[in-house]
């Protein structure tokens, strides 16, 4: 079973790596803010599975929580932010 | 651990791995923001909830497991809000949408 996540995390960090190059070449802020919301609900499956790998759920568990509240503040503010600028 | 709930919390995962896969072909190749936001927030939201109820079914019946449940709870009302704020917010600055037989409109904002 600890082959099955650490295949599954594998894979996950190969699809991050996929969304990050419309982080980099996206045209725009806002694809670029969408990106990085999708990097962030697969670094939190991703941080879930590092805890069941290494047998210690009960931290990583935690720390996925505080990551999940920290993507939905940080997408909010920026949208937020930038909806109030005018001119882009 | 059965092996029973082994069996349907690998269901569950590779069910969560094929709507991320999903969703990331889409935020790659559909053709304006919306659109990729279209599949990025509705794809990523079943996929979460499905990688989520896998590991906590893997868990068992324990404080985490229910940490876990919190989790998944917590993302399937902030996914979607997140998802409006961003798509308001750039429809108020003024991207354009993409129009069905329009030029490849890309390069707005």
């Amino acid at each position: 079973m600890s082959t099955f996540f650490l295949v599954i995390g594998l894979g996950l960090c190969i699809l991050v790596f996929f969304v990050l190059y419309r982080v980099v070449f996206g045209p725009g802020v806002f694809n670029r803010i969408a990106a990085i919301s999708a990097i962030g609900t697969k670094t939190l499956i991703i941080l879930l599975i590092m805890g069941f790998v290494y047998g210690r759920v009960e931290m990583f568990v935690d720390i996925s929580l505080v990551y999940a509240l920290l993507n939905f503040i940080g997408v909010l503010a920026a949208s937020k932010f930038l909806e109030m600028e005018k001119e882009l | 651990m059965t092996s029973a709930a082994v069996i349907l919390s690998i269901i569950f995962m590779l069910g969560g791995i094929f709507f991320f896969t999903t969703a990331t072909i889409g935020i790659l190749r559909f053709p304006d923001f919306f659109t990729r936001l279209h599949a990025t927030g509705k794809g990523d939201t079943l996929a979460v909830l499905l990688c989520l109820i896998g590991l906590a079914i893997y868990e068992g019946f324990s404080l985490t497991a229910l940490k876990i449940v919190f989790i998944a709870v917590f993302m399937a009302l902030a996914q979607p809000t997140a998802t409006h704020a961003i798509s308001k917010a750039a429809l108020r600055v003024g991207v354009q949408p993409w129009m069905k037989g329009g030029k490849e409109n890309d390069s707005s904002i």
